[in-house]
């Protein structure tokens, strides 16, 4: 990796403060993301600034009937959260499945939404339980917040600090992995909610983490695998490479939406 | 009292002496020395295929931070090319095609990852840094990644000078007696298939430091290899100009070479020359990313094969015509990989009595191909069991019946294939009746209804094979084309107070030798295994050695040690007869005690070396003193490990996931001197073959760039990819060593892949498809459904 300055600030304030000085700096929290490019040198920060002291951004809490989970929490942490268990299993599920032990160890979720890598696992979780991104500055819509492939509503040097994301009635998730890289290669999360049914996909779109209107047309009016079973997928919204096609992978999101909506029960 | 010592000797399940310090991560790899003074090399390579070198501006990079020097081709003059370690003779008798392969890139790139120039710094940061300030002025070229569209007419030609693209066209086997038993023909049954590229990917990537004494001139380079004699040879010989005397190699701790550590790599000879010039060490170790575009690749061909039979489904005979991928450079045993690795092993277990096969090997714009675990074993085993499955549907016979109708009867040994090979024992019979059960193979149709009941399709498939390996004798291979002996050597150190020290010329890289070879002591002259050290891997300590590839350790290397042992006890029955008044005759010798025969007089080993190396009361006239043997083996055949492997799978119609459910694999591999350790080799192979079935593939676009040159493209094996792996071993012993010991390293690789197509096939039974290439990804494989099904909407 190229030379870079860095900082451990331990407050939310001060690691904006050297972000805002310094557009050519960038936050750190697990690195399971970062670390890979920089040490392919695919990325040249000027400064790293790494969150992990700041003891603010840790944890998980339930709020009435949110759950409240800190940016920097481990998808370990969430995994085997008593109250993410409780609240919504599909949630600790997913994070149970994200890569492997080192991964789930030292990778966070505000990591994960800030990248918003188009074959991540949360981003479709928290556009289906309609969550709210909070940041050091506003709080964004899940909606809102993720804007396709790697993009998303954060300016310059902001800082998401904790999601919150409304208990549902019934959640459930199911993915088909790339064999290579074992990310998602199509993934659908369902949830039955305050917001209403809301359905997700990840891995299998052309422009990163999105939601179906068609599926969450079918479930609202039937929540049941039937209903969804019969949904084609537009293949021109589909991405293809060496591991399947985009018609493959327009298969996979209505396979895939069937089990999430089996294993929400 | 009487201590009881645990059997240690052939045939006993010891664990590995080498474990414990691996397991605390205290083995030494080369990236693990540091040598006084250590410089960093960085090795700049090409992004292209294909390209003509306009210039190569250093001065940037020069005169960066930390930078001794930067080399290019232009400082390397009388500097050799890297040399092919066999030569094929094509169809007409005049030789393949043998373009230099330069050290660093003459004037052209010719696959991605060529090395073009080296800097050497003192951090690995700052060489790589400097690296990025080297200005290649390169003019990218059309290039060719495909054997099939690099012999195409009007082709990008990757050598100047070899028209077509062609290494060689070659061939084996009797014509027109074969083209004679198609015309006689029953039914002919025509098969194609390509056997996918793979990349080796060991855990350890290779490093090597290369060191020059200015005081004495010497060279020392630490490398990552499986035959450090071998590269010390090439290397010294062909590239550097320098003696063996003035050269030392050494292969320490290897984590995994696969074959991917036989060859003699530029990087090697970089640091080495280079080490020279900046008058300090240098080291270089490979990230991953440049494994994939550095290392030998390996398979890579494209077949055609037609099996004539007659009426009955007996095999009449044999046609094959393969196309193997070479890559743009011929690396070291390249050649005779898709030759005599290859068509030499299309009889297989079969009584076919006629073969005729023809081989052309193509330059094309990717990373030189090479052996990997099986080399040329796999392809061939794969081609015929495929299609031995192919045919038997076709002329709607059992697949196991059709097999053992061609089986090679037990009674027919030694049997001579119509491809050179002359197996000298086997007994198919036993191995496949034994997996069979083992495998519930009966049972299966109940096994599928279950599965169908669950949505799921299961498939069972076999495969019957037999391999080659501890390729010899030397005479017979040099006739073929090598340019090597396939001797061992091995040397047996008997120390003043009893312990040995065993110098090897074989070479462990997750083998586990220090424990086999250190139990055929144990065995043979009873000195426990904690007492007999394996040396291997130093041309300064082992007189010589060609290493450890083709699953020739033991059938090789532990021959020489037999035959060091037989020398040991000879002199020491001298020693023991002078000791105890008794005439050499008379004295026996069994594990550790020399006897006088029919009497109670007896002399331990250490009351022997004591003596030879304290000759007090010594016959000094007649018997030198000390007790130290050297021998040098030299097989007189190849051994011919064999047997059957059944794999079980299950597919997911609706994501066209194969998941391995069972897999039993039950082999020859003649005498079995640790089962445990052969247990592991054999479930190893199978990964690396279930890997080839369903996961792996280098992918290339057809203009060369690597599409898969990562771990996030290119699916490695992992465990939850693999089934539990059932081994058993059905032992018929090896004539011709004295050991009788065939070789296990390969089996898994060799017999598995066939193995688990030909289940993935018998899944898809209702779906009408004959073949499905490897790797079976669900792509490939809800592809297949799905196109079943569109059909019958
Ligand atoms: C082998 C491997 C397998 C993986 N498998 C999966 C998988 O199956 N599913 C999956 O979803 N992910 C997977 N990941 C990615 C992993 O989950 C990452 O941890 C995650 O995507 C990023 O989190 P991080 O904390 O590591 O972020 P980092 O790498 O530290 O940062 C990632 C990016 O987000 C920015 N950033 C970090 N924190 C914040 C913040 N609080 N506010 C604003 N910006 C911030 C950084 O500047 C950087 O641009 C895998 C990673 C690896 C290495």
């Amino acid at each position: 990796m190229y030379d870079f300055e860095y900082h451990k600030p331990s407050s939310v304030a001060d690691a904006v403060k050297i972000l805002a000085a310094d557009p050519d700096a960038r936050a750190i929290s697990g690195g399971m993301t970062l670390l890979p490019a920089l040490k392919l040198r695919l990325n040249k920060p000027t400064a790293v600034v790494d969150l992990s002291g700041i003891a603010d951004l840790r944890g998980v809490k339930r709020d009435g009937n949110k759950i409240v989970i800190g940016a920097l929490t481990k998808h370990y942490e969430v995994a085997t959260s008593a109250e993410v268990k409780a609240a919504i299993p599909a949630l600790a599920a997913m994070a149970a499945s994200i890569g492997d032990t080192q991964v789930r160890n030292r990778g966070t979720m505000g990591g994960s939404v800030a990248n918003n890598d188009p074959s991540a696992d949360y981003p479709a979780a928290l556009l289906a339980l309609g969550a709210t991104i909070q940041t050091d500055r506003r709080t964004i819509s899940a909606d809102d917040f993720f804007q396709g492939m790697f993009a998303t509503a954060l300016e310059a040097g902001e800082l998401v600090t904790a999601i919150h994301i409304p208990v549902p009635e019934k959640a459930g998730y199911a993915k088909m992995r790339n064999p290579a890289s074992r990310y998602s290669m199509a993934g659908v999360f369902v949830a039955k909610g305050p917001a209403g049914v809301r359905v997700a996909v990840n891995g299998a779109g052309n422009n990163g983490s999105y939601r179906h209107a068609g599926m969450e047309a079918a479930l609202s009016a039937n929540w049941s695998a039937d209903a969804v079973a019969g949904i084609k997928v537009d293949p021109s919204d589909m991405n293809g490479d060496i591991h399947g096609s985009a018609e493959y992978r327009a298969h996979l999101v209505t396979v895939m939406a069937k089990r999430a909506v089996t294993n929400a029960g | 009292m009487n201590v009881v010592q645990p059997f240690e000797g052939i045939g006993a399940s010891v664990r590995r002496k080498e474990d414990f310090r691996f397991l605390q991560g205290r083995g030494m790899y080369t990236d693990d020395i540091n040598r006084p003074g250590q410089t960093h090399a960085f090795i700049l390579r090409s992004p292209h295929a294909h390209a003509t070198i306009n210039g190569i501006d250093t001065a940037a990079a020069k005169a960066m931070p930390g930078v001794l020097a930067v080399f290019t081709s232009a400082d390397m003059a009388g500097i050799g090319g890297l040399p092919c370690g066999w030569q094929i003779h094509n169809k007409d008798g005049s030789p393949m095609a043998e373009p230099k392969h330069p050290v660093l890139a003459e004037g052209k790139v010719r696959h991605v990852g060529d090395p073009v120039a080296v800097v050497v710094a003192e951090t690995r940061a700052q060489a790589r840094d400097a690296a990025e300030a080297i200005v290649v002025d390169y003019a990218p070229m059309p290039g060719v990644s495909t054997t099939e569209a690099a012999i195409a007419p009007g082709a990008p030609a990757v050598h100047d000078g070899v028209a077509g693209n062609l290494c060689y066209d070659w061939h084996i086997g009797d014509k027109a007696a074969t083209e004679a038993a198609f015309a006689k023909a029953h039914k002919v049954v025509k098969f194609s298939t390509t056997n996918n590229r793979l990349v080796p990917n060991a855990m350890e990537p290779r490093s090597a430091i290369g060191e020059f004494d200015t005081m004495s001139g010497d060279y020392t380079l630490y490398t990552t290899s499986q035959n450090p004699h071998v590269i010390r040879l090439l290397m010294g010989a062909f590239v550097l100009s320098i003696p063996e005397s003035k050269l030392r190699v050494v292969a320490p701790d290897v984590g995994g070479g696969f074959g991917s550590k036989i060859y003699h790599y530029a990087e090697e000879a970089i640091v080495t020359w280079a080490s020279a010039k900046v008058k300090r060490p240098i080291k270089w170790t490979a990230d991953r990313t440049e494994s994939f575009m550095s290392d030998a690749h390996g398979r890579d061909h494209v077949s055609t094969a037609e099996l004539a039979l007659d009426a009955e489904g007996k095999i009449l005979g044999l046609k094959v015509h393969t196309l193997a991928n070479m890559g743009a450079y011929l690396s070291t045993f390249a050649p005779c990989v898709p030759t005599y690795l290859y068509a030499t092993l299309l009889a297989g277990v079969y009584t076919t009595p006629v073969i005729y096969a023809e081989v052309k090997a193509v330059f094309t714009h990717t990373v030189p191909v090479d052996a990997y675990r099986g080399a040329g074993r796999p392809e061939a085993t794969y081609l015929l069991e495929r299609l031995m499955d192919v045919a038997a549907r076709e002329i709607g016979m059992d697949r196991v019946e059709f097999r053992k109708k061609n089986f090679i009867p037990v009674d027919a040994f030694p049997y001579q294939t119509p491809v050179a090979l002359q197996y000298d024992s086997g007994d198919y019979f036993s191995t496949l009746a034994e997996a069979l059960k083992t495998a519930d193979w009966a049972g299966f149709e109940a096994r599928r209804e279950a599965a169908k009941a669950k949505g799921k399709l299961r498939g069972i498939g076999i495969s019957t094979y037999l391999e080659a390996c501890g390729i010899a004798p030397s005479a017979v291979v040099g006739s073929l084309g090598a340019r090597a002996g396939l001797y061992e050597v091995g040397t047996i150190r008997v120390h003043p107070t009893g312990s040995v020290t065993v110098l090897t010329g074989t070479h462990s890289h997750g083998q586990g030798h220090e424990t086999t070879l250190a139990q055929l002591v144990a065995d043979k002259l009873g000195v426990p295994i904690a007492n007999v050290d394996i040396v291997h891997g130093d041309t300064a300590k082992v007189p010589f050695g060609m290493g450890t590839y083709g699953s020739r350790s033991l059938a090789v290397g532990g021959s020489a040690m037999d035959k060091a042992m037989d020398k040991i006890i000879a002199k020491g029955k001298r020693i023991a007869a002078h000791l105890m008044e008794a005439s050499v005759e008379d004295v026996e010798f069994e594990r550790g005690t020399f006897r006088v025969a029919g009497t109670d007089k007896t002399k331990s080993l250490t009351d022997i070396s004591l003596t030879a190396y304290v000759p007090h009361n010594y016959p000094i006239e007649e018997i030198e003193p000390g007790l130290e043997e050297t021998a040098f083996y030299d097989p007189k055949n190849f051994t011919y490990p064999g047997g059957c492997h059944i794999a079980e799978v299950e597919i997911d119609t609706e994501t066209g996931k194969v998941s391995m459910v069972n897999f039993t694999a039950v082999d020859d591999v003649g005498r079995v001197i640790n089962p445990m350790i052969v247990e592991g080799q054999v479930q190893g192979g199978v990964a690396q073959g279930i890997g080839q079935a369903l996961l792996e593939a280098a992918v290339y676009d057809a203009e060369g760039q690597l599409i898969s040159g990562s771990m996030m493209d290119y699916t490695m094996p992992r465990a939850d990819d693999l089934a539990p792996v059932s081994v058993a071993t059905h032992t018929t012993l090896c004539t011709h060593n004295p050991l009788g010991v065939k070789g296990c390293g390969e089996v898994g690789a060799i017999g598995s892949p066939p193995a688990v197509m030909n289940a993935v096939v018998d899944a898809l039974r209702d779906f009408g498809v004959n073949h499905v290439e490897m790797p079976a990804t669900p792509a490939k494989i809800w592809n297949i459904i799905h196109g079943h099904r569109l059909a019958a909407e």
